[in-house]
């Protein structure tokens, strides 16, 4: 079972991992974007790590609510309302028991992908966060170490694609050729649930 | 790439906090990230607000003040404000009369604009949002994120600022200012890339003899690249783009726009080419605007927007209006 110091040491790993790779993130974004994907997440993160570290919510749920909201208050762009949706509804779904199952993070997961999915219009395919997200879900219910994998995947399946929603549609075809940011930052995140998963101790950074 | 800052991380709060010693007219709340008109709230008066990245300045706080704005939200470097900011500024300039959210269409504007618009009426403010919407260089389909709002965002504020100051209501007030983007198209070319402070470089790579052809204010590449053509050419190239997407039966307003780095110079030689095109395309022009109004950083370039106008749309744009970046009449 999973409690709620297993979802701060995801956020706290995701945290880590956003750092480590924000100028990566930026560099993706720079072709097709506006160069800024990596540091806007990592403000939003370093806050959500910052709050989680001040209050400490006793419920998963609380956990995923409040750094959802951390998020919306503090990215901004696409990616402030996206990512914080996403743990926000996330959170929901988990409602407010004290640990909740491999499955039942699964299930809810999955609730909140596809509101994103509702919010931003994206569909698999997009070029979106949306192409590592969706078969990162559909890996979890193997394992932690399938999502990450199937998340990775997915990030690097959206280089050929035609991007449709988000600023790099603006470019049309000239889009094609170049790995999503987003895509690629929400990998960062399903990969930080694995670490949170396997190596519990050294997440703490 | 040498910039006149201190480091990337406080760059809006630099630029606000010196903004605020140089407007006393305006209350600027760096900390919040809110630039409000000082007289906010007017009884009765319906309240404006914008906002969006910064790096387009003036847009938005270089338009607040009396017959524009009554409060601008600036996000990071060409990042959206969050929904705190926006409620924080409705709640500021509203006086019961209800706040007009104009919301240029990027995503990342639209969702937050929209998240703020909840978070606004269930504190009991009354939200109308109009979406800008006039760049020609987009495909306005299913499969993008939809034509990007550009220079019609000066002529949406200016015109509804106006019929906002004469105290007219909510529904008209957002009536006119959807009019006004109904009206409007705009085209924009690249001859530099600009470069942002978190990247420090230009964020793509634009060979010397080389232009970018449909840009948005970004910095992202346009919809295609050409060898560099002269003014005459580009001026050409865009109006007929413009043109080829709206057919004005009325005069128009123009707005030959600088994208930050290219001199008045530049600009007004590029508006007579602009101004011969449009003469023999039959158009009338009413009102001429030239100069860095929809920036993007320190892009080199120039963009184009067409406003058609009625003798209602031409009254109210000729309104008085006092504001950093836009000055006339009072």
């Amino acid at each position: 079972m999973l409690d709620a110091d297993f979802f701060r040491r995801w956020m706290t790993a995701t945290a880590a991992s956003v750092a480590h790779e924000a100028e990566r993130l930026t560099a993706l974004d720079s072709p097709i974007g506006d160069a800024d994907h990596g540091s806007n997440l990592h403000r939003g993160f370093t806050a959500v790590a910052a709050v989680l570290e001040k209050e400490a919510p006793d419920t998963p749920g609380a956990v995923l609510i409040l750094a959802g909201r951390q998020l919306i208050s503090t990215v901004g762009g696409a990616s402030g309302p996206l990512y914080g949706t996403l743990l926000r509804r996330t959170g929901k779904a988990l409602g407010d028991a004290a640990e909740v199952s491999e499955e039942q993070l699964t299930d809810a997961l999955r609730a909140g992908v596809d509101a994103v999915m509702t919010l931003g219009g994206a569909a698999p395919g997009d070029k979106t966060m949306i192409d590592s997200l969706v078969p990162a879900v559909d890996a979890l219910a193997e394992s932690f170490t399938a999502a990450r994998a199937a998340a990775d995947e997915g990030a690097l399946a959206t280089t050929p694609l035609q991007a449709r929603k988000g600023r790099a549609s603006y470019l049309g075809e000239r889009s094609i050729g170049h790995q999503d940011p987003g895509a690629t930052s929400a990998a960062l995140l399903i990969a930080a649930l694995a670490t949170a998963a396997e190596a519990p101790e050294a997440t703490d950074v | 790439m040498r910039m006149l800052i201190n480091v990337a991380e406080t760059v809006v709060a630099d630029a606000l906090r010196g903004m605020a010693v140089a407007h006393p007219e305006l209350t600027v709340d760096v900390e919040n990230r809110v630039v409000v008109r000082r007289d906010a709230p007017v009884a009765g008066k319906v309240g404006l607000v914008s906002g969006g990245g910064s790096g387009h300045e003036p847009l938005h706080g270089g338009f607040v003040g009396p017959g524009m704005l009554s409060a601008a939200c600036p996000g990071e470097v060409f990042t959206s404000p969050v929904p705190d900011q926006m409620v924080r500024a409705a709640a500021a300039v509203d006086s019961g009369a209800g706040v007009l959210f104009i919301v240029k269409n990027y995503t990342g504007d639209v969702l937050n604009f929209d998240m703020a618009a909840e978070l606004a009426e269930d504190e009991g403010i009354r939200i109308a949002k109009v979406l800008v919407n006039d760049d020609v260089a987009v495909t306005d389909s299913l499969y993008t994120a939809g034509r990007r709002g550009t220079g019609a965002t000066l002529f949406v504020e200016k015109i509804a600022g106006a019929a906002a100051e004469e105290g007219q209501p909510l529904e008209r007030v957002e009536a006119l200012a959807r009019q006004v983007n109904e009206n409007s198209r705009s085209f924009g070319v690249a001859l530099s890339a600009c470069s942002t402070p978190a990247k420090g470089s230009p964020t793509f790579d634009l060979p010397a003899g080389e232009l970018e052809l449909g840009v948005g204010i970004h910095g992202e590449p346009g919809r295609e690249r050409r060898a560099m053509m002269t003014s005459r050419e580009i001026a050409d190239f865009s109006v007929n783009a413009v043109l080829d997407d709206m057919s004005p039966r009325n005069p128009v307003l123009l707005l030959v726009n600088g994208m930050g780095a290219t001199p008045l110079l530049e600009l007004y030689g590029f508006n007579a080419e602009v101004q011969r095109v449009l003469t023999e395309r039959g158009v009338a022009v009413a009102r001429t605007l030239v100069g860095n109004y929809v920036t993007s950083l320190d892009m080199a370039g120039a963009s184009v927007t067409l406003c058609q106008v009625d003798e209602e749309l031409l009254r109210l744009y000729d309104a008085p209006v006092r504001t950093p970046g836009l000055r006339w009449g009072a």
